[in-house]
């Protein structure tokens, strides 16, 4: 038999329904993978007893002919989505041994599908990071590796749920971005992933950062793959205001091969300071494989660029200050021991919250005091309008963006560690669509020079996601990006 | 350029609810200065007659029926308490601080 493990979704699909294989012997194959690669720190809670469980339940739907979308199809679910009596921590210690009461929307429209879960994958503390190294559960490290052998950051703050994938320790995953942590680990882990247009997903049940940026996506190892996750997450969920009531398209049938008809818009401000040039050489070969795709490429300006990363820097702190408010030691998660109630509060949250968790709720809380409101969260709000209108103006002449998805390859582990704002630098291509609320695609396309995956990121129109599939795809059949992390290609040997 | 000093780092913490030793305000000092320095870049855009922006997409936010949906679920709201007692959350004692 061939290796399960390697298999896309769509190959796995067809494999179950032909009787290749049992969902149990996928489920099964998944698990032994990763606890040979438990190195990683993929999973901060692996759920193997529910994974089976799950699997044996999916095979007898199948032999009764009421198989789901996803039936049998073992993923990683990122722990910052609430998973009914399973510990869900979002990687801080202020939520160790918090086990929801109930299961988030996108979770449950997984599960509904037949969909297994194989673990809760690690994460930036409250997905506040580029690199995964905030972690209250340790750092997760990328399966890619350099020839001088140090460990690399997978990205993040889906880093787990990105290295899981790429490590062929899962089959797809999910994850959240609200600047770039589905698209940047993505781009490091060599995988594809998809962040859609905000409102798609309800985010019911999933732990709040900044709510208005805050949306659930996918990771997997081809286009056609987010495609089908993505549709079966997606769709209104009146447990969330801003889940929009719009009818979810059938995303696979978007990807043809081919970008005819589409106008691919490259934005001239993208080009930055400092980019490396081979970044600047696979986007431009990302232009001409779209050509040869048939779509037309045309220059756009979005101006306001550069002021993206310090309005996200007020906008996102702004909101995480006041989404975790509700952290204070009584109703879950941790409580330290103290004997009045305010010395209770001020301790839990020293104790229960890591550092850059806590030099984000400083910075939205001192932004959003009085006196300082109307100077930077109002005129944050106001560049945000702006930017949003850059990307309005530029969809008058084009379709789609194309862009590199991150400004390097994945760095080692406690690189970018010394200030703060070297490692928000990461998400300078990321965070202007998810300002506008725009779906983003990540997708392989090249290695760097030390054998590393590179990005480029497909940037579509609001709910216009069936055009970042089709030139996605387009992008993915021309790069035939067929590398593997080296610790997949020694297991194999 | 704004910097935080010492003391406004102090104040920022007790609204955020924060316990911090000399040391840590001393070390968040200049790193939040730094922060603030690279956000105030924001003060170059010229936002005059510009709305503030706070939702992203087209959507209404809908009001549904005044009625009950949810609710006597006791146990569950209170399953991750750290401490519980006959259907409540037990907290410490409360005593008004000087502030």
């Amino acid at each position: 038999m061939t290796d399960l493990t390697h298999l896309t979704i769509k190959e796995a699909l067809d494999g179950l329904e032909n009787k290749d294989f049992t969902a149990q012997e996928l489920t099964q194959a998944h698990i032994d993978a990763g606890d040979a690669a438990k190195d990683l720190n993929c999973y901060i809670t692996q759920t193997s007893e529910i994974a089976h469980k799950q699997a044996k339940a999916s095979d007898e739907r199948r032999a009764a002919g009421n198989a789901g979308a996803l039936d049998g199809i073992p993923l990683a679910i990122k722990d910052l989505f609430c998973t009914e009596g399973t510990q869900t921590t979002a990687a801080s210690h202020i939520l160790e041994g918090f086990k929801p009461q109930y299961e988030s929307t996108v979770t449950s429209k997984l599960f509904a599908d037949g969909a297994v879960m194989l673990g809760k994958a690690n994460l930036d503390e409250f997905a506040m990071g580029s690199s995964n190294t905030t972690s209250h559960f340790g750092n997760c490290i990328n399966p890619w590796r350099t020839e001088d052998g140090k460990d690399l950051t997978p990205g993040g703050s889906s880093g787990g749920s990105a290295a899981a994938v790429a490590a062929r320790i899962a089959m797809g995953a999910t994850g959240t971005d609200t600047g770039g942590s589905i698209r940047q680990p993505a781009a490091f882990c060599g995988i594809t992933g998809i962040k859609p247009t905000y409102g798609r997903c309800s985010r019911w049940g999933t732990v709040a950062f900044a709510s208005s940026l805050d949306q659930a996506g996918t990771f997997a190892r081809t286009v056609e793959d987010n495609a089908l996750l993505l549709r079966s997450m997606a769709g209104h969920d009146p447990k969330d205001s801003t889940s929009a009531n719009k009818e979810v398209p059938d995303f696979a049938a978007a990807i043809t091969g081919d970008a005819k008809g589409l106008k691919v818009g490259i934005p001239r401000e993208y080009r930055v300071d400092g980019m490396p040039e081979e970044i600047e050489k696979l986007w431009q070969q990302g232009v001409e494989w779209l050509k040869d795709a048939g779509a037309e490429i045309v220059d756009v300006s979005l101006p306001h660029t550069k002021y993206a990363l310090p309005t996200y820097y007020i906008i996102a702190p702004a909101e995480a200050s006041s989404n975790l408010a509700r952290y204070d030691g009584v109703k879950y998660g941790y409580r330290a021991d103290e004997s009045e109630l305010q010395d209770m509060y001020k301790k839990t949250r020293a104790e229960g919250f890591g550092d850059e968790v806590k030099r984000r709720i400083m910075i939205g809380t001192y932004v959003l005091s009085a006196g300082y409101y109307d100077a930077y969260y109002i005129k944050a709000q106001k560049v945000r309008r702006l930017i949003s209108q850059d990307f309005t103006n530029a969809y008058a002449q084009c379709d789609v963006l194309l862009t590199p998805t991150a400004p390097s390859a994945a760095f080692a582990i406690g690189e970018n560690e010394d200030d703060p704002i070297k490692m928000y630098l990461n998400d300078v291509f990321t965070v202007p669509a998810s300002l506008a609320g725009l779906p983003g695609l990540s997708l392989p396309a090249g290695l760097d020079a030390n054998g590393l995956p590179l990005g480029l990121q497909v940037i579509g129109r609001a709910w216009d996601e069936e055009s970042v599939f089709k030139v996605g795809g387009a992008l993915e059949k021309a790069a035939n990006f067929v590398a593997t992390p080296q610790s997949v290609i020694k297991k194999a040997a | 350029m704004s910097t935080m000093d010492k003391e406004t780092v102090a104040k920022v913490a007790r609204l955020s609810a924060l316990e911090m030793s000399d040391e840590e305000l001393n070390t968040l000092a200049p790193q939040l200065s730094n922060i603030l320095g690279f956000i105030e870049q924001l003060s170059e855009v010229d936002t005059n007659g510009i709305e503030p922006l706070a939702n992203v997409v087209d959507i209404d936010l809908k009001l549904r029926e005044d009625e009950i949906t949810d609710g006597a679920c006791v146990d569950k709201v209170l399953a991750n308490a750290p401490e519980e007692t006959q259907g409540f959350f037990v907290v410490p004692k409360v005593v008004e601080q000087e502030s």
